[in-house]
């Protein structure tokens, strides 16, 4: 029932069962708050949300206040609620005194200065002076991590960040200890926080009381220049903000896009930003005598295409790696195609997908926020936790709504919320794409299956089995349920993948070719040239004697293997399309400039082309555009998902093989480390070697007991 | 209230004894299905009780595991209660010396003074002999008889410095104090004779109750309920 208020003289009717901040939102107030959080629990605990409510003879917590408990009045005339009455200020303002009592003055050494609620609240409801004449309390440090840095004298205990790591992120690792005046927040004997979505409470935290380690003391907010962008650690797409002083990434941001990570992002998004400062390409090489020696972009573009020029198409492939964008991908292609070579891979991890069946082959087909109306979830070889934190969350915050239950094939892993473990290995799933699984029964009675399969579990040499047996799963789920495309789910781990396979970044006979044939043919000797756009993860060390030329940002695996190395620009250095595993294109845009003589990927692949004699007829990136959006239209359809047809499904659950019996695995091992730019980063360095540490101590505990 | 932080010596580990296992058992079981964790008081009450009084760190770990609780849980509720003692208390008294107003008006600076002097000149420190420890608490519900300081389960009331000395003397020799008041006074009784309420007329039935004599057959001081009663056997 739709209730009518008058707030600051304005009659709104609001829906049933909001809260009274909400209310006053919608009629245009500001509410000023420090504890409220639109996605956590409400506590209400800072009184800064103080209402007038008429017939209240109390000021009224606004966020703790639902408005169906304010019945209208005896005359059936609606309540009225004043959020700026004389009485309204100066109890925020009493609310504001109290929270200063304890507060340092240090706002000039703080690293939140200059985005702090406290800080902007202050200026309107604080006095000028003070009236506490007394000692302010002193809180021990606290260590909660290389992420997050405390300097608890600040606490105004909102306890937000205890609401976000138990409810949001999972993990219960912080309290708070004490009582009154002495409460602390702390972890259980200060342990660092191991989650993979720690940092976000540093966003949460409305004082300076917990901030970003690794940026302590750096910048401050004014001074940084703000782009929106998207982030390729992941294949979610999280939508970031890449803070720039000069030409430095200072530090990477949360954005909010309900479809994809509501408002936050994983520690590797956000802290991956000191990795684009180091082991940085910045100038081309070219290997002499075995040893790579600094070269012009002449030379180095000239060595390539005599190579190239004296190699036949069929003796030539590339290999496009997890962070490389579209549009460098689409270049690659064509320059490839026109001089007749097709030996071109996308799968950089062997996956098992033939783009050629249709999108909803190898989609997310449910969506991100479709998670949130399914009731029960199939993980097939996936660990979501560690391959996509922000796509877990969501299945997490489904699961605490209840009514959820998650079967697991795979490892028995700690995702965050409980599961029915079904087994390990390829038994279990060819027992449940027979029917014969008693979980087979629960996805049949579930009003909105999800059937989600992992990267990994399509990596392995029975990856199309895999996919097919999903297949035939989702379709015997989804049978006679509406939307049964979205019962079908491939969560990718590379950020690349799906553009690669909308642009069919694919080799034209899959039986032949593909990364482990391209590695196993530049081992046997029977290729000449590699081109390896950004791709580190194959066995670099069985190439052979093969010319290797590596285009990518970072002196990783495929560098060090490399005969040329073109530098490029990472993700914040260029404006590229990436395609999120839900299909979602979305754009990148330029933050900064490479370094050094490095360039963006189109451009490089572009002055290679006339020198191969084959120049690509496009000179500016809206002409490459143009171009790639004719082969692959649902590219330019950015940051929206475009329906994709069941019959994708029908052929691949009509495909033959057998899934063997060994375990599935996760497609990542180390969360922290999975690409170049994260390997490069010290501050993953520093959380893998923390994580791996700790999981020693779990084993050691576990195998005294 | 002072910051409460774990001791830094701490017991290697805990575990219950097979009675306080089973009494666990029990106490979890008498909570709903997924709601084990309402558990965690008693249990960690239990625990205490077990290792002399106070509670160690293994013991809220093993109290977590058991209800499936995390550990930040159980060390949340063990330093917001006071009365989970975070370190070793006098295995021969530990003095909780109420420090609340009126408690603070009848002299308990006094008393607080008489433990700093035979105890510890800080509170929640062992004694050097190791056998005793106070602390200053908030009201305990005794204000009548006022000062007082609770020891263990018993309260010692109406308490001057000098009687305290005698009791922490008595505890010392191992024997156990005549607990309550220690003026002689029953319960919270005024001190001495009644000052109030001393009318005889309020007894004698002319005052209170005197609308009895309005009714007749009440007056032979049968119940009132009796009547109709009676008149039902008749019918």
């Amino acid at each position: 029932m739709p209730k009518d208020l008058i707030i600051d003289g304005k009659a709104i009717t609001v829906e049933d069962g909001i809260t009274l901040l909400q209310a006053c939102e919608l009629a245009g107030a500001e509410i000023p708050r420090f504890c409220y959080h639109e996605r956590l629990s409400i506590a209400g605990n800072c009184r800064m949300c103080l209402v007038e409510v008429q017939g209240s003879p109390k000021p009224i917590a606004s966020c703790a206040m639902g408005v169906n408990d304010l019945p209208p009045n005896r005359d059936n005339t609606p309540k009225v609620i004043s959020t700026r009455s004389a009485t309204v200020k100066k109890a925020r303002e009493g609310v504001m005194e109290f929270l200063l009592i304890n507060h340092p003055l240090d706002c000039p050494i703080c690293d939140q200065g200059g985005e702090c609620d406290l800080q902007d609240q202050s200026m309107g409801y604080g006095a000028g002076g003070s009236r506490f004449a007394e000692n302010k309390r002193a809180v021990e440090e606290k260590y909660l991590g290389p992420l997050i840095k405390t300097s608890m004298n600040r606490c105004i205990h909102c306890t937000r960040c205890v609401r976000f790591m138990t409810e949001i992120a999972g993990v219960e690792e912080l309290g708070a200890i004490g009582r009154g005046e002495d409460m602390e927040i702390t972890t259980y004997l200060e342990r660092g926080i191991l989650s993979e979505m720690s940092a976000n409470v540093n966003d949460l935290c409305p004082v300076g009381a917990l901030t970003h380690r690794p940026w302590a003391h750096n910048a401050r907010p004014w001074e940084l220049r703000k782009t929106e962008s998207i982030d390729v650690m992941d294949a979610v797409g999280s939508a970031i903000r890449i803070d720039c002083r000069g030409r430095e990434v200072m530090r990477i941001l949360p954005r909010n896009n309900d479809a994809v990570n509501e408002e936050w992002i994983s520690d590797k998004t956000r802290h991956v930003a000191d990795g684009l400062r180091t082991q940085r390409l910045d100038q081309p090489y070219v290997r002499k005598d075995g040893r790579l020696v600094p070269a012009t972009w002449e030379d180095a573009l000239a060595a390539v295409a005599e190579r190239i020029g004296a190699t036949k198409p069929d003796r030539m492939a590339a290999i496009a790696g997890p962070l490389a964008g579209a549009e460098e991908m689409f270049a690659l292609k064509d320059l490839f195609g026109r001089l007749g070579a097709s030996n071109i891979d996308c799968r950089e991890d062997g996956a098992k997908i033939d783009p050629g069946v249709g999108r909803a082959g190898y989609l997310f087909n449910a969506t991100i926020a479709g998670i949130e109306s399914a009731d029960v979830i199939l993980l097939i070889g996936t660990n979501p936790r560690i391959e996509a934190a922000v796509l877990n969350v969501r299945i997490r915050k489904r699961w605490r709504q209840g009514g959820l239950t998650v079967g697991v094939i795979g490892e028995q892993a700690d995702i965050g919320y409980p599961y029915d473990y079904l087994g390990a290995g390829g038994q279990t799933l060819r027992e449940l794409a027979d029917g014969k699984h008693a979980f087979a029964e629960k996805l049949a009675a579930a009003q909105a299956p999800l059937v989600i399969v992992g990267a990994a579990a399509l990596a392995r040499a029975d990856g199309r089995a895999v996919l097919a047996a999903a297949a035939r799963i989702a379709k015997a789920a989804s049978a006679g349920k509406d939307a049964s495309v979205a019962c079908f789910n491939v969560l990718h781990t590379a950020a690349s993948r799906v553009a690669g396979l909308d642009l069919g970044f694919v080799p034209k006979k899959p039986a032949t070719t593909g990364v482990a044939n391209i590695v196993a043919a530049a081992e046997g000797g029977e290729l000449d040239v590699l081109f390896l756009l950004g791709s580190d993860d194959i066995d670099t060390a069985r190439l052979g004697k093969t010319f290797v030329v590596y285009q990518g940002s970072h002196g990783d695996a495929g560098a060090h293997r490399a005969d040329v190395i073109f530098p490029a620009a990472a993700y914040p250095e260029k404006s590229a399309t990436y395609v999120n595993t839900e299909g979602r294109a979305q754009m990148t845009a330029r933050a900064a400039f490479p370094p050094g003589d490095a360039r963006e990927d189109w451009t490089i692949i572009r002055a290679l082309s006339p020198l191969v004699g084959q120049t690509l007829p496009y000179d500016s990136l809206p002409a490459l555009r143009a171009a790639m959006y004719k082969v692959a239209p649902q590219l330019a359809a950015l940051d929206r998902v475009t329906p994709s047809s069941g019959d994708a499904l029908d052929a691949l659950a009509g495909s033959k093989g057998a899934v063997k019996d060994e375990p599935f695995s996760s497609a990542v091992t180390d969360f922290y480390l999975t690409n170049p730019i994260a390997r490069a980063s010290a501050v993953m360095a520093e959380m893998s070697a923390l994580k791996a540490a700790a999981g020693k101590a779990k084993a050691g505990l576990s195998a005294a007991e | 209230m002072a910051v409460r932080r774990l001791h830094p010596d701490q017991p290697h580990d805990f575990s219950f004894t097979p009675e306080n296992l089973a009494w666990a058992n029990e106490t979890i079981a008498k909570y709903p299905p997924g709601k084990q964790a309402s558990a965690i008081i008693p249990l960690l009450w239990r625990a205490q009780e077990q290792s002399n009084g106070w509670l160690p760190e293994p013991a809220l770990r093993y109290v977590a595991d058991m209800l499936d609780v995390a550990y930040i849980r159980a060390y949340e509720v063990a330093t917001f209660y006071t009365m989970f003692q975070l370190s070793p208390v006098g295995a021969k008294a530990h003095v909780q010396v109420c420090g609340t107003t009126p408690c603070q008006l009848r002299g308990a600076e006094g008393l607080i003074e008489v433990c700093k002097r035979r105890i510890s000149e800080h509170p929640h420190t062992l004694s050097e002999d190791g056998q005793f420890s106070w602390e200053e608490v908030e009201c305990l519900g005794v204000c009548a008889n006022a000062p007082m300081v609770q020891i263990f389960k018993d309260t010692y009331e109406d308490l001057t410095p000098e009687s305290l000395d005698k009791i922490l003397g008595a505890f010392a020799r191992g024997s156990a104090p005549k607990s309550g008041s220690q003026i002689g006074r029953k319960t919270s009784e005024p001190e001495g004779a009644p000052t109030s309420l001393v009318d005889p007329e309020l007894y004698d039935g002319s005052t209170v109750g005197s609308w009895r004599a309005r009714f007749p057959e009440l007056r032979d001081g049968a119940p009132a309920g009796d009547a109709p009663a009676s008149d039902k056997s008749e019918g």
